[in-house]
């Protein structure tokens, strides 16, 4: 996993709400066997019209918008299925934070499985970046080790991680490999473990 | 100290607990499909690992199977990934319900049926439909493809305890009313976040008077209302639907199972976080306008206006889902004329939803234009719905009778609802595109659907119960 500290890019504000995982990587795009290339299927139906042609309204098909590394939505980003596609769709793209008021459990986790750093800031702190956003390309810098999103004009918002999932995404650590330095713990449990 | 049920599997799981960091946790029960395995069968592969219990592992094909003309499987793709999972069940181990298999069905119809899922047990799927099996007391929630991994290799994983949230539903249902419409009704009531980062128990006396199989129906939408996980404490119900099942414990050891099953069900004078209740008397049945699961309404009301709401942001969401759903502000919900009626997924495809559905179709015909589809949870449903002659019954109304599968709720495999066309279905999801692109879904009961199917629109089926339904299983007195 790629390690993430420092993040400087203009934002893509998508100014939706409750914005499901079908709606980040549709079904048909699932029967992949591999986690790499789904990128060029994120938003899929928002993005391309039934022949196949990019809808010039949606934010991500926007010159202005074009490169951008931090993706700013509405409330309960990533709800419904439990489909790691989605974030892998979302890093393949080329993101590598997502900013919302809040965000769905199993969206939120795979986040940090994959080298993805969710922030959360308020509602009120996410309409102020998304009017801006949408009103000219506004670029942020992002600091995990710092826990800020800094704006262009100097404004800072500053953000809170749980310590376990910053020093991951900072070290970019595999969590399996970690995990199996347990592995005594594991084995005492299962020793005394009580099943049916 | 008092605890509720959460509390005790939670604690009782965990194998490594360090200030500062999540709490490892054990896994009893791994349920494994065809869509979010491969990648994690991939990385073991390359980093040389193994599966570290794969007696704990369970794994079967649902999302990608056809319904129809087994065991052809025209799409290529599905078909290489129904082939990948089949691979790597050999490869490493792990029991499997491949296609034809009579044990083969829906990750969870097949879980409770054979036993697998029991109370008690941390169960994990790469599926967010896993709270399904909560209906048991069980702790069971939905992971993604790594995390899939990281139980693979490890049978653990590492999860910050969230808070915890009692639903109280009071009272008695009405006559006609499903365990589908508590569920959609808790989430209309109070959307689709509300359980975000909190796991949920259902309680109360509308609760405790469910099946496990309407149980089941309630905690697997539970992730529609944004929780990580809900549970129902076990009783006698639970015992009594578990004796006998092929993964259960046998007959000596059953009456100990049994007796710590019951000990797990919450302690009287135990707490939650957050405690919302609602009563059972102002559910009527429900039926999901918009395009997420929070938009519906009760069958004898009307659309909403921009003028039932006060954001903006509201108002603008409003427009968008009707725009998509083709439908207008203050439209009756019973003007809604449907094309398409499926009866199944992992909500409401159990033996009990079938036999509701054949009480309210039978002797009459799926009106004109409407194309109605039952696919049974698994060959065992399948089998005993034919043995009591569903099928039948279906069949001469003009349904189609399919094999099982996840088909039509999220449009993967053939079962496909055109764009534009409007389905009346007992499945989970009626997000944009859910069941195929342009599709619009409207979420009901297993009765709704089925009143549908002969009207070729919503009515209320409270109107269709007669005493005489009884025998094949709907519930007429309201007590429950």
């Amino acid at each position: 996993m790629e390690p993430i500290n420092i993040v400087n890019s203009i934002i893509t504000p998508l100014n939706r709400k409750n914005v499901d995982t079908d709606q980040i990587i549709s079904k048909e795009f699932l029967k992949r066997i591999e986690r790499t290339g789904f990128g060029q299927y994120l938003f899929h139906h928002w993005r391309f019209d039934e022949q196949g042609n990019e809808i010039p309204d949606f934010v991500l098909n926007k010159p202005e918008y074009r490169g951008s590394e931090i993706l700013v939505a509405e409330d309960n980003f990533g709800c419904g299925s439990s489909r790691e596609h989605a974030p892998w769709a979302i890093l393949d793209y080329g993101f590598r934070v997502v900013i919302a008021p809040s965000f769905a459990d199993i969206f939120h986790n795979n986040c940090f499985k994959n080298g993805i750093l969710p922030i959360k800031l308020t509602e009120a702190e996410c309409d102020e970046i998304l009017t801006q956003g949408l009103q000219s390309p506004l670029k942020v810098e992002v600091n995990l080790e710092n826990q800020t999103v800094t704006s262009e004009d100097g404004k800072v918002y500053n953000f809170n991680i749980d310590p376990y999932y910053k020093q991951m995404l900072l070290n970019g650590w595999d969590e399996i490999s970690l995990t199996f330095q347990y592995e005594d713990h594991i084995k005492a449990y299962e020793d005394k473990r009580v099943a049916y | 100290m008092a605890k509720n049920i959460i509390e005790k599997i939670w604690d009782s799981h965990v194998v490594y607990q360090e200030a500062g960091k999540p709490d490892l946790l054990y896994i009893d029960l791994h349920l494994i499909h065809e869509v979010t395995s491969p990648q994690a069968f991939e990385g073991l592969r390359l980093a040389g690992r193994k599966v570290r219990r794969p007696d704990l592992c369970f794994a079967t094909m649902d999302h990608n199977v056809p319904t129809k003309n087994l065991p052809t499987i025209n799409d290529p793709i599905a078909k290489k990934q129904i082939m990948t999972l089949a691979e790597n069940a050999k490869e490493f181990g792990i029991q499997l319900a491949d296609m034809g298999h009579p044990d083969q069905g829906i990750v969870h119809v097949i879980g409770p049926e054979l036993g697998l899922t029991q109370p008690g047990k941390t169960i994990v799927c790469g599926d967010s439909h896993t709270s399904t099996h909560g209906a048991f007391g069980a702790l069971s929630f939905g992971i993604g493809t790594s995390e899939v991994e990281h139980v693979l290799s490890t049978q653990t994983l590492w999860q910050t305890k969230p808070p915890t949230m009692e639903i109280r539903v009071n009272g008695k249902l009405g006559i006609g009313v499903a365990a589908k419409d508590i569920i959609l009704a808790i989430i209309a009531k109070w959307g689709i976040g509300v359980g975000t980062g909190h796991i949920v128990e259902y309680t109360g006396e509308a609760i405790r008077g469910l099946s496990m199989e309407e149980r089941m129906t309630i905690c697997n939408m539970s992730i529609e209302a944004g929780a990580k996980a809900g549970l129902i404490s076990p009783d006698q119900t639970t015992v009594d639907f578990l004796r006998g099942r092929r993964f259960a414990p046998n007959d000596e050891k059953f009456e100990e199972a049994a007796n710590y099953w019951l000990s797990l069900a919450s302690d009287a004078d135990c707490s939650y976080d957050v405690v919302l209740e609602i009563n059972a008397d102002e559910i009527e049945p429900i039926v999901t306008w918009g395009t997420n699961p929070s938009m519906g309404t009760g069958v004898s009301q009307t659309v909403p206006t921009s003028a039932d709401y006060t954001s903006e942001s509201d108002k603008a969401a409003l427009q968008k889902a009707l725009a998509y759903m083709g439908l207008q502000e203050g439209q009756p919900i019973s003007s809604i004329d449907i094309q398409h009626v499926f009866i199944g997924s992992c909500t409401n495809s159990r033996l009990s939803d079938l036999r509701t559905a054949a009480t309210i179709v039978e002797g009459k015909k799926v009106a004109p234009g409407v194309k109605g589809i039952v696919v049974p949870g698994s060959w065992s449903t399948k089998k005993a719905a034919e043995e009591e002659g569903l099928h039948q019954i279906f069949l001469n109304a003009g349904f189609e009778w399919r094999e099982s599968g996840c088909s039509a709720c999220l449009g993967m495999n053939e079962d496909i609802i055109p764009s534009g066309e409007r389905c009346a279905s007992t499945s989970n999801r009626n997000f944009e595109g859910r069941q195929g692109a342009g599709a619009r879904t409207h979420l009901v009961s297993p009765a709704m659907a089925a009143a549908a199917a002969i009207h070729g629109h919503f009515v209320d089926v409270r109107n269709f119960v007669k005493q005489e339904a009884e025998p094949l299983g709907v519930k007429v007195n309201g007590t429950y």
